[in-house]
Formats: C-alpha cells, structure tokens, sequence
C-alpha cells in the first residue's frame, strides 16, 4: 500500500470538506469535515497507514464494528471509505472534554469518583449488550456528553462477538495499554466483558488515588505481573477513600475474571447506592496484600483454564434480579411464593444480584414516617425486608435491600428497575377480585411498562385463603 | 442490492422452498445457486424446473459434480450412496434437464464476486475447502475479494489480510458480517438440501452489495416429509436419517 500524500484543509474526502485537524495521535488524526447534507458536527478519523499492521487492521476492525453500534454512549457513525485510497471514518463529533485531563486533579472526592464510574460503566453495559467488548478503556477513550452520558470511542483493539475477530492471532503483543489492560488480555484472551470491567477498576484506581494501580509497563513480563500481584489498597494512597470505594474498585481488579462483577451493571448499580455496597475483606485491607494471599491469586491465575462465553452468555449469568416484595399485607402464602421463585431464578443463574425492593406507599410531605406508637416505618419495613430474605441464605455480597418511599408503588418500581438496569423482575399478584381487575393491579402495570422481564407470582386461591389475615 | 446463496440443494425440495420462501422475506432480489442440485434426495425433477424457471428470470446457477456425474460419465470419486442416487436420477430427468445440467458453467465473476461450487483454483477438479490452508490457497488463486463456495456442507467464513494469514469464522445465523474491503474473503453458506453439522435445518446466506453484509441463515423447514419421501422412493437409508439428525447419522 503506498502511503497517501499528507491531508490539507479544504480538501475533498468522498463529498466531505476537511475544515481543521483537531487531534492528532500516533495512531492518527481526526479532522473536523462538513457536508451540505450534515445536520450535526462531524469528525472524520484518518488513521496513520505507516508499517504498523496492528494501526491498519485496527482501523479495519473499527470499520466493521462502528456502524453496528447505537445508542447515546457510541459516537453515531456516518460513513466510512474503503482502503484502496484513503481509508476514513466519519462519525458524529462529541463536544467536551476526555475524561484524561481530570488524571491531573487526581485523587478527586469519592462521590465524583463514584458518578464517573458510574457513568462509564453504564456505557460499557450498553455496549457489551451490543455484543460488544471494548478492549481498549482509558480516560483518554473516555467522552461526557453535555448531558452526562458517557461516550466509548475507538473501538481498533474491540471485539464483536458475532464478527470475525481481525485481530485474534495477528500480533505478537498483548493488545491494550499498559496501565489498564485486564490480565486475561495479556494472556491475549479476547472475549471476556469482564476485561472491560478491570479497566475500568484501574481507571477508577487512578482517579480515586492520583496513582496508577499497575504502573505502566513497557515490558510483558511487566505486564504479567498483574497476575499474581494484587496492587496497594487504593486506602494505602489515599486514606479519604472510604472503605467502600476500595471493595468496588478491587472488586474490579480481581485477577480472575471469576471473582469480578459479572457484568458493568452490577458495578454500576454499587457506585450509585454506595451504602449497599456488602464490605469485604477487601475493603479494609491498608497494605499491600499478605503475601498469602499473593499466592492465592497467583496460584489461582496459574491454572486458569477459563471457561470460554461468549457477551451474551456471561451477562446472561450475571442478572440483575429484582424481587418487589409486598410486605403491607401480611400474605405469607404469596411472600413464601415469591421467595421459591426467586431462589429458582437465583440458583440458575449463578452470579445474579438480588435486590429487594419494597415501596413504602405514602404521600412526599404528607404522611409521617412513623406509626402511631412512633416507630421508624422506613426501618421497619427494611427489617421486614431482610427478614423476608433471610431464607434464600444469600452471602451478602449477593443480595441488597431498598425500601422507596413513593405515592404510587407501580411507578416506584419501574423507575427502579430502569435506573438500575434491572434484568428480571418477580412480582406478586394477590389474585383477581373483579375490582382488582377493573383498578388493574401492581403487577399488572409492571408487566406493562417495565423495561426487563417480569415473572409474576400467584397462589392457588386456597392458599391464599389459609394464609389471608381473618378479618 | 442482496443475492441469496443457496448450494448443495440435492433434489430436496422442501429445504428449497422454505429457503426461497426465507429469502424473499428477507429482500433477496437476486439468486446465486453453486450447484449440487440433485443426488441424495427424492425431488430432482421440481428442483430442477424451479431452477431453471428462476435461471430464466436472470439468477446464476453452476455446475456441481452431482449435476456433472449426472449427466456424464461417474465421477469415481463418488461414494457408492451417491453414486446410487445418481443412477436412480438419470432416468427421471428430461431432455431439457439434462441440457441444463450440461450446459451450467463451472464458475461465475460478478464485480468483486467469485462465485464456484468447489474451489477458486480448479473448479473443474471439484477439491473441497476443509479448511484454512485449502481456502488461502483458494483466496490466493482466484484474487477475488470475495469467493463464495458450495460443496462443504458446513457453513465457514474464511478471511485473509495483509499478512496473508488464513483465518477461520464459524457465522452466528442472522447476524450481519460487514465484509471489510481491506482483506479478502471465502464463504461457504452451508447445504440447502443436506446439513451435515447436527441442526437439520437448512443453510443458505443473502449478501447486501451496497453495505457489504453478509448474513448466513438457517432455516427450519419439514425435514420430516424430505426424509419420508426418500425412503419412499427407495433410496439408501441413510440420506434419510441424514435429513432427520442434520448429519449425526
């Protein structure tokens, strides 16, 4: 391939005008381009054709995968030419800055740390939903929409996992950049979401400390040592990280996928409900890991031998399930219910968070938060509530409990379940009285306007009968 | 633009009607037929008239060695099941099948497009793809970016780039492959008419020429009846059984 000559502004591209080179990096350039029929600012991306093989099928590999993306969190593609003279990518510009130049201002408050993050792994949910894995997170692949979404670019080192993966035995090199890239990458594993979830454990790790979590090996047997070492307790660095930002953040740096969050969601849902957040012993460690436990994740990294999923199926394991529990009317026989379909849902999927969720149905400004001998309804109630699940015997890592006080109990739960993205949904339905049917119940709503699956629970009516309060 | 694929149909009409059937749902506004028409199963004559009605309306359709031994001399590389069916289907073709089998060229050039029933390299010699070395071969031989193949029954994606280093893709059916330009490919979209990978439904593929998406489909159809009537028709036991399990036999 002969090297095209340098690109200048105002000239052509395919019918788009170059205007100004707003970047420019080892791997290429990005040039601001206008055509008449653009209704929003457009960047195109030039890559740097030297000798490099990794740069040229990188591109490649972008060209496939970008226009298969949708979605706020993915620039929106516009077009892309072909190989024989200038190969190109046009997509929409984001405004703003990378998340890069905020490395400076590290360590930042724990609370920007944690909307950051929860940001991000919002984005890498939507994408690894596209079946997509990134591969390449870092701050400087990092955008903010005005609106707060975060935006994934450069998808060169990406894997689609219904695509032919370009890039699976071309190189020699591990794939990704020092700093972030998971271990499993350095063993050139490429189809695992989870890497995306170790990078994004180091990017936190450095914006939460001001410190990189790995250094920034230029040799592989620097990158290897990720390994088997475990690095300093972010709390070693800086101790106004509270405990449970250090369990989030090596929660995502495990070195065995395995012992990762199973999905960006899960990740996302802690850092936004940080008091949830199940504190391990990870979570008080100060020093550096005992030299056991070094052992441990060496010995453990050694005979590695993953199993091999692809996206779908490793999101698939790791649901978000989200059981409403009505606790208001005392009806073991449906509570009981409940609780033996959740346990089915939760035995088969095994690395599905559980969060128990009961609305409190009351009136904002209204209604007092106590009964009349003055109890804390809000803390009864999650009593109430842990008590419901106490059966299931879920470690605590696994289950989180949520009482939302709101006027209208549907809505409560559906907002819930789309704020947190919630996989699954059980639900009660206390059985189907004529005016039930003619109000429409609950569960009925819920089924209707939830983003995610609902099951829906009844009993048989003698059941029912039995367990109802006399009244 | 999208051309369906189909191959290695083998006188199996109930797979060729749920394909076209799939195809046309699915915007297919050309077709491309890589040979194998008859051999193995037991509907030869409606295959072929449906064939040669759609050959009238432009498609593309190849000569396999099914369709050659059929009208020539046995091939000796045949198997003794094959070569059974191909005496059974002689004397059920007519004058103008026989013409149309005789006269079905052995390779066609599109634009970018190869199109052959066994290989880029030889067509005539009938070798098959087993795999990557067999494709690379194949990829560097005919120099067309894209080559689509029948005679493997299994469908395969192969794709070469720079280096020249031959990789293989077994497709996701239904999902779309962007064919980069940068490199060059080979397809193999799978038997219409006799899968042999475990899943008796039948494989086509439909190719998007404006986007360069390729899509490889399996289709459900009543294998059922198809393996019925070729016990029905007295042919060897096992091409039944073959339709029944997709290939476990």
């Amino acid at each position: 391939m002969s090297r095209p000559p340098p690109l200048e502004p105002g000239q052509r591209i395919d019918g788009f005008e170059l205007r100004e080179r707003v970047h420019r990096g080892g791997m290429g350039s990005l040039w601001r381009v206008s055509r008449p029929d653009l209704t929003q600012p457009a960047v195109m991306k030039v890559p740097a054709i030297d000798e490099d093989p990794t740069a040229i099928v990188g591109f490649e590999v972008e060209q496939m995968i970008m226009p298969l993306l949708s979605g706020p969190h993915v620039p929106t593609f516009i077009a892309a030419g072909g190989f024989e003279a200038q190969p190109y990518i046009v997509m929409e510009y984001i405004e703003g800055a990378s998340l890069r130049p905020q490395l400076e201002q590290a360590p930042l408050p724990a609370a920007q740390v944690a909307s950051i993050g929860a940001q991000v792994a919002e984005a890498l949910h939507d994408l690894h939903q596209q079946h997509v894995i990134h591969l390449d997170l870092k701050p400087s692949n990092i955008l903010f929409r005005p609106s707060g979404d975060a935006v994934l670019i450069d998808y060169g080192l990406a894997r689609h996992e219904r695509l032919p993966d370009l890039l699976a035995e071309e190189f020699r090199l591990p794939l990704g950049t020092a700093p972030y890239i998971s271990p499993e990458q350095v063993l050139w594993v490429r189809d695992d979401p989870r890497s995306d979830l170790f990078a994004l454990g180091a990017v936190l790790y450095h914006l939460a400390t001001g410190q990189r979590a790995f250094g920034n090996p230029t040799t592989i047997g620097g990158l290897r040592k990720r390994l088997y070492q475990a690095p300093t307790p972010p709390r070693a660095h800086n101790p106004d990280c509270p405990p449970w930002l250090q369990e989030i953040i090596l929660h995502c740096l495990e070195a065995d996928a395995e012992q990762r969050y199973g999905s960006a969601a899960q990740v996302a849902f802690d850092l936004t409900q940080p008091q949830t957040v199940a504190l391990t012993a990870r979570a008080s460690w100060t020093g550096r890991l005992p030299i056991g436990k070094r052992l441990k994740h060496w010995a453990r990294s050694l005979g590695a031998s993953p199993q091999r999923r692809n996206v779908t199926q490793q999101l698939q394991r790791a649901p978000i399930v989200m059981a409403a529990v009505d606790l208001s009317q005392e009806w073991e026989a449906l509570a009981d219910a409940l609780r033996a379909t959740v346990r089915r849902v939760l035995t088969s999927e095994p690395q599905a968070r559980l969060a128990c969720v009961s609305v409190l149905k009351r009136r904002i400004g209204l209604d007092t938060p106590t009964d009349e001998a003055g109890r804390n309804l809000h803390v009864q109630r999650l009593v109430q509530l842990q008590h419901w699940a106490r059966p299931l015997a879920l470690p605590p890592q696994r289950v989180t409990y949520h009482v939302l006080e709101a006027p209208d109990p549907a809505e409560a739960i559906i907002d819930y379940a789309r704020a947190n993205r919630v996989d699954h949904i059980v639900i009660g339905c206390r059985g189907v009285s004529g005016l039930r049917r003619y109000l429409g119940s609950v569960s009925t709503r819920v089924v209707a306007e939830a983003p995610c699956s609902v099951t829906v629970v009844k009993v048989s009516r003698d059941e029912a009968l039995e367990a109802a309060p006399a009244s | 633009m999208t051309t369906a694929l189909m191959t290695d149909i083998h006188a199996n009409r109930e797979a060729l009607e749920a394909c076209l059937a799939h195809a046309g749902e699915h915007g297919a506004d050309q077709f491309v037929f890589l040979g194998d028409f008859v051999g193995y199963g037991a509907d030869p004559e409606w295959v072929l008239d449906r064939l040669m009605g759609l050959v009238a309306q432009g498609a593309t359709a190849l000569m396999g060695n099914h369709d050659a031994a059929a009208v020539g001399a046995l091939d000796p590389h045949l198997n003794a099941g094959a070569r059974e069916c191909i005496e059974w289907t002689r004397p059920r073709l007519s004058e103008a099948h026989v013409k149309f089998l005789a006269e079905l060229p052995l390779s066609a050039q599109d634009g970018p497009c190869l199109y052959v029933h066994a290989n880029g390299w030889d067509p005539a010699r009938f070798e098959y793809v087993f795999g990557p070395s067999e494709a690379g071969r194949s990829m560097q031989v005919a120099r067309s970016r894209i080559t689509f193949c029948g005679h493997m029954h299994e469908p395969m994606l192969y794709h070469m780039g720079l280096p020249q280093r031959v990789e293989a893709f077994a497709p996701i059916p239904g999902s779309p492959i962007p064919l980069s330009a940068a490199r060059h490919w080979l397809a193999l979209p799978g038997s219409v008419g006799q899968p042999r990978d475990g899943n008796p439904a039948a494989c086509y593929a439909t190719f998007d020429e404006l986007n360069h998406l390729l899509t490889f489909w399996r289709v459900p159809y009543d294998h059922e009846q198809a393996a019925k009537k070729v016990l029905q028709a007295g042919l060897p036991p096992y091409l039944a059984r073959l339709l029944l399990t997709g290939g476990a036999v």
